[in-house]
C-alpha cells in the first residue's frame, strides 16, 4: 500500500489522503497521473520525507507528500 | 546627490526632554545602506556596545530603510535597533505595517530615543512637529487598546507601542504597530520599557518618496511586482495559506521540533496548519504597506473575536513544541502575545522549556498556581502567556526573561534550546544542516530570518539541495546571510526574496538612491553589514563559544520521523563557516575588515 498525503491547493477536490495498492516497478507518475496533477505543478515531492521526483520508483509502503509552490516563514 | 532619504535624524533625550533634529549622516548611509546596517552603524557610534541595556545609556533607534515609502513592492519596513537585555549583544527586529511608511513620510530616516523619563510618556510625531505627552493613563494597558485610545485621541495616525510585558522590562518584550504587528526579538520592548517610554504615534501629510530616478524606480518596481505574482510562493502559496503553510512540509521532512525539542515530529500537525487554518477560522488575509503577497492572517477564535492569527513560528511553538495539537487555543495564546506586546516566539518556546522542566519534575505544582505546566495544556499556554505579560506570579516573571534564564535557574541551561539566550525558531537543524549554520552564527542568537536555508535546503528556491548534507552550505550560508543584510537595510521584506534576487535589488537601490552597485558590489555591503554587527558583539563581550548550538542539537540524534537517526554536522561545518567569512575565532582578522572598509574597528 502506498501512502499518499497532499497538501496546501492539492487538496481542492481530492481527498488529504488517498491509499494506493502497490505494485512492483510503480513510479510517482502512477501516482499522480490518475489524481490529474501534473509533474510541474509540484514544488515538493516527498518519498518517506526525502524530496525525490515523480519518476521514483516507489516501495510498498512508501509515504508519498506532494505540495505545490509554497512559502517560509 | 544621493535620494530616498530624507536626510533627518530625530533625536529625543527623554531625561531631558530635548528633541532636536540632526542631518543624516549620508557617507554612512551610503555605505550601510539604511535600516539594519546603517541603524547598527549609529548605535555602534553611539558608543552603546558597552552600556547596560535596560540602563539610560542605551539608545534605542527605529529606522526606515531607503525603499521604505517608495513605490518598491514591500517597501514600508522599519527597524528597531538597539543592545539587546535578553542577549547582551546587537538587537535587530524588524516589523511591517504602516508605521515606518508614515515615519518616512513625515520626513525622517530615523529616531533615536536616548536617556530615561522620569514618568511614563508618548511621542507624537505630526510631520515635523514633534511633541512628549504624559502617557500616565496608558500605562498597564494592553497594546491593542493602547491603540486604539491613542488613535481616538489622534485621528489620522500610525500607532507603535509596548504592551504590559515591555513596560515591565520582560526580556521577551516585542513593539507592536498597527495592531498586530511587531518588531518582536531580542527584547526590544524591555529597552522601550526601560525608558518610561509607553507609545510613538506618527502622521504625515506627504504620501510618497522621491527616489534619485524616479522613471528608473518605477520600471523596477514593476518588474519586481510581477516577479512577485508570477511567483509561486509570493503569488499564491503565501497569500493563500501564510506562513503557516510551512506546518505539513516541516513536519513531513521530519524537521518539526517537538516537545522542546525532544521529538522532531508531531504526528496532528495538520490540525494546526496553514490549510487546517484556511478551513476552519481565517477571516481575511492582511497586507502590510506597499505589499502584493499578503501573507499576514485574521482569524475568527471560538469565542466570535475575531483577531491577527498565528505565523508558521507560534503555531509551532504552541502546536507541537508544547505537545498541543488545538488550533483555537494556538490563535488565542498568539492574540495574548499581541495584547500583552511579547516575542510569539520566544514566549511559546519558554513554555515548552517550562513544559519539560515540569515533567522532570523541576518545576512542581506548587510553583504553577492551579495551572500545571502539562505538555498539551490548552489552558496552560494561554494563561501563562498572559502571566508572563503581567509578571503575575515569580514563575512567570522568569518565564518572561526567556527559557535560558528559566533553566539556568533549574540548574540545566542545557535544556534552553536557545543560542545567545535566544530561542531558536521552528526548523530542526538536525535536519537540515545549513540552518544550523545560520541559528549557531546569528549575530542577534537564535534565528531563522538572518540566513534563512530553507529557501535552498527544503523549498528548493533558488534551486534544490540536499538537506542532509554539508558540501557548500558554508558559503550558503554566508551569502544568504549577505543578502539578508542588504533587504533588511533596504526597507523591504525578506518574502520578497522568495521571488526577487541580487540582480533585483541592486537595481531598485541603484534607481532608488543612484548608487552603481552590481551583485558582487551589493554582497559585499551586506557581508560589511554582518561584519559590523559582528564587531558590535565583540565590543559587548561576546565569546567565540558563544556561536553554539544547545547540547540537544549539536550532540544528540533525532529520535522518531522520517529523519530518524540524523545528527547535526556542525562541527564540520563552522569552521567552513568562518573560513568562508575570513573570520578567525568567530571574529573577523584584519585582513577581513580593511577588505570591508570596516579598517576603523581593528
Amino acid at each position: 500500500m502506498i501512502e499518499v498525503r497532499l497538501f496546501a491547493t492539492f487538496r481542492e477536490g481530492r481527498e488529504k489522503i488517498i491509499f494506493v495498492d502497490y505494485m512492483p516497478g510503480m513510479t510517482g507518475y502512477d501516482i499522480i497521473e490518475p489524481l490529474g496533477i501534473k509533474e510541474e505543478e509540484i514544488a515538493i515531492f516527498l518519498i518517506n520525507g526525502r524530496h525525490s521526483k515523480a519518476g521514483a520508483v516507489l516501495n510498498d509502503g512508501s509515504v508519498l507528500a506532494l505540495f505545490p509552490p509554497v512559502g517560509g516563514g | 546627490m544621493v535620494t530616498s532619504y530624507n536626510g533627518e535624524v530625530l533625536r529625543v533625550n527623554l531625561t531631558e526632554r530635548i528633541i532636536n533634529t540632526e542631518p543624516l549622516d549620508m557617507e554612512k548611509a551610503v555605505k550601510y545602506i539604511g535600516g539594519r546596517g546603517l541603524g547598527t552603524r549609529m548605535l555602534l557610534d553611539e558608543g552603546c556596545a558597552t552600556v547596560e541595556p535596560l540602563s539610560p545609556e542605551n539608545k534605542l533607534i527605529y529606522i526606515t530603510g531607503p525603499m521604505t515609502g517608495t513605490a518598491v513592492p514591500t517597501g514600508g519596513r522599519y527597524m528597531v535597533v538597539t543592545k539587546s537585555p535578553l542577549t547582551g549583544m546587537i538587537a535587530c527586529s524588524n516589523s511591517g505595517g504602516v508605521w515606518g511608511a508614515m515615519l518616512k513620510y513625515a520626513g525622517w530616516d530615523a529616531i533615536v530615543v536616548e536617556g530615561k523619563a522620569d514618568a511614563p510618556v508618548y511621542l507624537e510625531i505630526n510631520d515635523h512637529e514633534v511633541t512628549l505627552h504624559d502617557a500616565s493613563d496608558l500605562w498597564g494597558k494592553k497594546s491593542l487598546e493602547t491603540e486604539s485610545i491613542l488613535k481616538e485621541r489622534h485621528t489620522g495616525y500610525s500607532v507603535l507601542n509596548i504592551g504590559p510585558a515591555g513596560e515591565n522590562q520582560a526580556l521577551l518584550a516585542a513593539i507592536m504597530n498597527d495592531g498586530d504587528r511587531a518588531a518582536g526579538r531580542s527584547g526590544v520592548g524591555a529597552v522601550m520599557g526601560s525608558k518610561n517610554l509607553k507609545a510613538i504615534v506618527v502622521k504625515a501629510s506627504k504620501t510618497q518618496i522621491d527616489p534619485h530616478d524616479a522613471d528608473a524606480l518605477r520600471t523596477a518596481a514593476v518588474d519586481c511586482i510581477k516577479k512577485l505574482r508570477a511567483n509561486g510562493v509570493t503569488g499564491e502559496g503565501l497569500p493563500t495559506f501564510g506562513t503557516a503553510v510551512l506546518v505539513n512540509i516541516i513536519n513531513n521532512i521530519g524537521a518539526m521540533p517537538t516537545k522542546n525539542w525532544q521529538e522532531s515530529y508531531y504526528p496532528e500537525a495538520d490540525s494546526f496548519s496553514g490549510e487546517t487554518m484556511k478551513d476552519t477560522s481565517l477571516v481575511k488575509n492582511h497586507a502590510c504597506h506597499r505589499c502584493p503577497i499578503g501573507c499576514g492572517r485574521v482569524v475568527k477564535l471560538q469565542d466570535g473575536n475575531v483577531v491577527g492569527g498565528p505565523e508558521y513560528e507560534p503555531l509551532w511553538a504552541y502546536g507541537a513544541n508544547c505537545g498541543n495539537s488545538d488550533l483555537d487555543s494556538i490563535n488565542k495564546a498568539n492574540e495574548v502575545c499581541n495584547e500583552m506586546g511579547l516575542d510569539a516566539i520566544s514566549t511559546p518556546c519558554t513554555i515548552a522549556a517550562a513544559m519539560e522542566l515540569y515533567e522532570k519534575g523541576l518545576i512542581t505544582d506548587e510553583d504553577c498556581h492551579g495551572v500545571p505546566l502539562k505538555w498539551g495544556s490548552k489552558e496552560a499556554i494561554v494563561t501563562w502567556t498572559e502571566w508572563m505579560g503581567l509578571g503575575s506570579n515569580p514563575l512567570a516573571k522568569l518565564m518572561a526573561d526567556g527559557s535560558y534564564r528559566l533553566c539556568e535557574h533549574y540548574g540545566v541551561p542545557e535544556l534552553s534550546m536557545s543560542v545567545k539566550k535566544q530561542e531558536i525558531p521552528a526548523y530542526d537543524a538536525r535536519a537540515i544542516q545549513g540552518i544550523g549554520i545560520t541559528y549557531a552564527t546569528s549575530n542577534r542568537g537564535g534565528c531563522h530570518v538572518r540566513g534563512y536555508m530553507i529557501s535552498p535546503e527544503v523549498l528548493g528556491l533558488p534551486e534544490q539541495l540536499d538537506r542532509e548534507t554539508v558540501e557548500g552550505k558554508a558559503q550558503w550560508a554566508k551569502i544568504f546571510q549577505d543578502l539578508t543584510s542588504v533587504i533588511d537595510s533596504m526597507g523591504m521584506c525578506l518574502f520578497s526574496s522568495f521571488a526577487l534576487g541580487a540582480p533585483e535589488y541592486a537595481a531598485l537601490l541603484n534607481a532608488g538612491t543612484g548608487t552603481n552597485y552590481d551583485v558582487n558590489g551589493l554582497l559585499e555591503v551586506g557581508d560589511r553589514i554582518y561584519n559590523l554587527e559582528r564587531m558590535f558583539n565583540k565590543a559587548a563581550g561576546m565569546k567565540p563559544e558563544d556561536d553554539r548550538l544547545p547540547k540537544r542539537i549539536a550532540e544528540d540524534e533525532i529520535v522518531n520521523g522520517p529523519s530518524k537517526g540524523m545528527s547535526s554536522k556542525i562541527k564540520l561545518t563552522l569552521p567552513q563557516y568562518y573560513e568562508a567569512r575570513g573570520w578567525k575565532d568567530a571574529f573577523p582578522t584584519e585582513e577581513t575588515l580593511k577588505r570591508l572598509g570596516l579598517e576603523d574597528l581593528i
